[in-house]
């Protein structure tokens, strides 16, 4: 009974469209599902989200646990059903842990979704919606160690400065001190004195990932590395001749207190962090491989890292002068690094070149105990070959063996490193920094120690590292 | 209690949609009309479930009594409209008629949600609209005239957007309405319908080589206008319309290629032009690094999404409103986030399915001028869902288009209203046809 249809293509071009459209739309809600299933827990989980906190009035926020299970902050719900974190260290982790209230910071506000969740089982879901009662949120366990944290802040003492502690081979990190510090159960009573900060010490600021230093002889890590590239068959010939001050035109570079070092092979000038053997180096080093070279091992770059951290910063130019580079190859000038950043760059070389993205939270448990999300170490990529990060721990042997680590020598292990002090302001004391790892043949851990204005980093920066490599080493 | 009423309502609503999803694409393997008009009972009876189940959560949330006044005239309008087309027009398309009631009663729930008093606007404008595009179906059947006057359509769409791009009010970097007291119109959504008929006499007329020259300069012409008032989202809407036309009409693929390749080097030659939509392709791929500023309103649309799950919040229990133009853009956003993703992909499907409704429409029209017509006021509104909900998941760059008779809107819901009532009266036609045949 059907007529002939007088347009045949024109109705097949119109099928063939409308079966494009469709398949358009089922890619689009094929993507929509997967942004739910997989992508939302971590998109949501943002600062700027402001639905998270809707969740808060029918979760109690979850716990916050030390990697063996002391815990950190918790919500303690008053019988009037008022609710309170608490922080039962309190200063301790201030920085690394952080705080809610005015605002959420550190682990409080990267876990913020996975507290709000919660995973009490059904029965007790549906009952406590019966009852009008608030279900409890996700616990989460991070890898924070309460006892290497304790040895951290306490050596550290009143100075200022930052802890970094992570293990090479995870990524995991152990115990993150900043100070001046501040107390988190207190933060909404002394909000204004904190934040109008008359003194200027800045306590809110967490050091540790956000404060950006000279990074003094550490830097010498990196001038060391270029120059093994640039000569990796005749740096064993390297010689140099220190009479405590090195002068070139003009300009004139000291070493550390005016010390004369004498006859230095390149192991030596490095162990005894010689200023004027490095600018030497530094002049002779191709200007724009020097900045690769930063870039690589992630200066002017993003880090791996999820709490909020500040860029550091490698300024020199190919264009740039003598005086620079100079300045420039002993970690002075322009150059700027976080600590946190130093203590990627030196678990690199712990674990074969190799950096693993640091990383705060293991796992994520119901309020039942019952195991949810877990969160494995990840490789972020390699900062060097496996060759040089051999050939740099060699090098920093020598800095603890013979050279300016000397607080770090001991027999109970051996420990690679680098001291360093930083010049920051003429006429005030240097920036005190320690880097390193131990066990130098097999590493388990990477310190990174600023004290600010603590002077030499071989007697203060270097005595903190120890008491926390003993702290681990007896632990374990 | 309470919340078990909620929780139990939001659970039942999302049941309830995909009932009416699966309802809707059985329909088109259905072979038998007695079955066939079963089906469109049951989704009478599930729309209206949902219907009742969303004010009755929006009512316990709320407590205020003009929610339930406001309920219970939308179920009047909804019933007389439902009962009333079916007596004016006893062939209508049940299922187009169902998916625009389906379709509206959403929005309404929705809007009532966000800004009560512009939901009781939109809802006057509906009725008023509902009211005067019965007359379509009529004049579509018995003016045989619409066919013989292309340039009249041309001009007048032409005129209207000149008159925006020359007098138009900016809104979001775009020029998009005409104001004249207190009433704000945009033209674009009607100059939408008369830009199709335009093509559709033109190339039913002829499809030589001429034709098309005269066409394509008459519908280039368009897109430029909009391109000019910024109106970027109209534009591809208009400039991939006519592509598809052009090509069904004269089956040549080398049209279709030249135009997508023509349209590929506009898009990129509009990239380097416009500032603005740098940024919003700039926010497409990665909205995350400047949340605060240009990736804000995607990142709020995603953050809806994602916290809303598969499940959504509940009505009333999320926070849709910070969302910048939640009303307008993102209403699936604010969907998705209360009524939870499940619903809203059925809701998407129920518009791809009205969208396949239009191409068998097309498909079973005789004349070229028709089946043009159809053809073409499909295209027009996929591409608009696909650019408001593509936008609003991050699956394409934002456009800010609306989600037609959902989203919040005046002219945008009448326009719709018109096209649907086309539609119809090419249905009605055609049905009207094969019964005569039959006697």
């Amino acid at each position: 009974m059907k007529k002939s249809n007088p347009n045949p293509n024109a109705n097949r071009n119109i099928l063939r469209l409308a079966y494009v459209v469709a398949g358009v739309f089922v890619c689009m809600l094929l993507y929509l599902g997967y942004f739910l299933q997989f992508e939302s827990g971590s998109v949501i989980n943002n600062a700027y989200n402001p639905r998270v906190d809707l969740l808060a009035e029918r979760v109690v926020r979850g716990e916050l646990l030390s990697s063996d299970g002391q815990v950190l902050a918790r919500t303690v719900t008053a019988e009037d059903g008022s609710e309170r974190r608490e922080y039962p260290f309190g200063s301790l982790f201030a920085h690394v842990v952080g705080y809610t209230g005015n605002g959420k910071t550190g682990i409080e506000s990267l876990t913020n979704f996975y507290l709000l969740t919660s995973h009490v089982n059904l029965v007790e879901q549906v009952f406590n919606e019966f009852s009008g009662v608030k279900n409890l949120g996700d616990n989460v366990v991070t890898t924070l160690d309460v006892r290497l944290q304790q040895t951290a802040y306490d050596l550290l003492g009143d100075r200022r400065g930052a802890v970094v502690v992570m293990e090479p081979d995870t990524g995991k990190i152990l115990a993150m001190v900043s100070k001046p510090d501040y107390d988190p159960n207190a933060i909404a009573e002394n909000w204004e004195a904190l934040t109008a900060d008359e003194a200027g010490e800045a306590r809110l600021l967490n050091r540790a990932a956000q404060g950006l230093y000279a990074p003094g002889s550490t830097f010498k890590i990196l001038t060391l590395l270029e120059y093994l590239r640039e000569h990796p068959e005749d740096y064993g010939e390297f010689r140099f001749d220190c009479d405590g001050t090195y002068e070139n035109g003009e300009y004139t570079i000291r070493c550390y207190h005016g010390e004369a070092h004498g006859s230095q092979d390149l192991t030596q000038a490095f162990a005894n962090s010689c200023n004027g053997a490095f600018a030497q180096i530094g002049l002779g080093l191709d200007k724009a491989g020097f900045g690769e070279l930063a870039e690589q091992l992630l200066y002017n770059r993003q880090l791996p890292l999820s709490l909020p951290y500040s860029e550091s910063s490698f300024a020199m130019t190919a264009e740039a002068d003598t005086w620079e580079t100079l300045q420039t190859a002993i970690g002075q000038g322009r150059t700027q690094v976080t600590p946190v950043h130093q203590t990627m760059i030196t678990a690199a070389i712990a674990n074969g070149g190799t950096l693993m993205k640091p990383y705060l939270i293991d796992r994520v448990e119901s309020a039942g105990g019952q195991e949810g999300k877990k969160f494995m170490p990840s490789a972020w990529g390699e900062l060097m070959t496996a060759k040089e990060a051999a050939d740099l721990t060699e090098f920093m042997r020598n800095v603890v063996a013979t050279g300016t680590g000397s607080a770090l020598r001991t027999d109970a292990y051996t420990v690679a490193g680098k001291t360093g002090s930083a010049e920051f302001e003429t006429g005030r004391e240097t920036h005190a920094w320690f880097t390193g790892f131990a066990p130098a043949e097999s590493p388990k851990i990477a310190v990174t120690v600023i004290v600010e204005e603590g002077g030499s980093g071989g007697r203060a920066a270097a005595p903190i590292a120890r008491g926390i490599f003993d702290a681990y080493f007896s632990g374990n | 209690m309470t919340t078990l009423i909620l929780e139990g309502s939001k659970y039942l609503m999302t049941f309830l949609m995909i009932f009416y999803a699966y309802l809707n694409f059985r329909f088109f393997g259905e072979r038998y009309d007695i079955r066939k008009l079963k089906l469109c009972r049951r989704q009478n009876v599930v729309m209206f479930l949902i219907h009742f189940l969303g004010y009755l959560s929006l009512y316990i949330s709320r407590g205020e009594d003009r929610i339930l006044v406001f309920y219970g005239a939308q179920v009047l309008f909804f019933g007389l409209y439902l009962v009333l087309s079916r007596v004016f027009y006893r062939n209508i398309s049940r299922l187009l008629l169902n998916n625009m009631c389906l379709l509206l009663s959403v929005g309404f729930l929705m809007l009532s949600r966000l800004n009560m008093e512009r939901a009781v606007r939109q809802f006057a404008i509906v009725a008023v609209a509902a009211v005067l595009t019965w007359i379509i179906p009529f004049i579509i059947d018995r003016v045989w005239q619409l066919s013989r006057i292309p340039w009249v359509y041309g001009g007048i769409g032409l005129i209207l957007l000149v008159a925006v791009c020359v007098a138009g009010t900016t809104s979001y970097g775009a020029k998009m309405s005409l104001e004249f007291q207190g009433i704000s119109l945009q033209p674009a959504e009607f100059v939408k319908i008369s830009y199709v008929f335009f093509v559709a006499t033109m190339f039913y007329r002829a499809t030589n080589f001429k034709a098309v020259a005269a066409t394509t300069a008459m519908a280039a012409a368009h897109v430029l206008v909009l391109v000019f008032s910024k109106d970027l989202g109209n534009a591809l809407i208009f400039f991939l319309t006519y592509l598809f036309m052009l090509f069904v009409a004269t089956n040549n693929w080398f049209y279709l290629s030249a135009g997508l390749a023509a349209g590929c080097g506009a898009a990129a030659m509009a990239y380097q032009l416009f500032p603005h939509v740098q940024n919003r392709v700039a926010a497409w791929l990665d909205p995350w690094s400047d949340v605060a500023d240009k990736g804000y309103q995607i990142a709020q649309s995603l953050f809806a999404i994602g916290t809303g799950g598969w499940m959504g919040m509940g009505l009333d229990r999320g926070l849709p409103g910070k969302i910048p133009v939640v009303e307008k853009d993102f209403i699936i956003s604010a969907i998705a986030e209360e009524l939870g993703g499940l619903f809203a992909i059925c809701l998407i499907l129920i518009c791809l399915g009205c969208f396949l409704q239009f191409m068998m429409i097309a498909t079973r029209m005789q004349a070229m001028f028709y089946k043009l017509i159809a053809f073409g006021l499909g295209c027009e509104y996929i591409v608009q869902v696909f650019l408001t909900v593509g936008g609003a998941f991050k699956f394409i760059p934002l456009t800010g288009m609306t989600l037609p008779l959902v989203s919040y809107g005046g002219s945008s819901v009448v326009g719709t209203f018109i096209v649907f009532a086309v539609i119809q009266g090419l249905y009605i036609l055609k049905r009207n046809e094969e019964e005569d045949e039959k006697e």
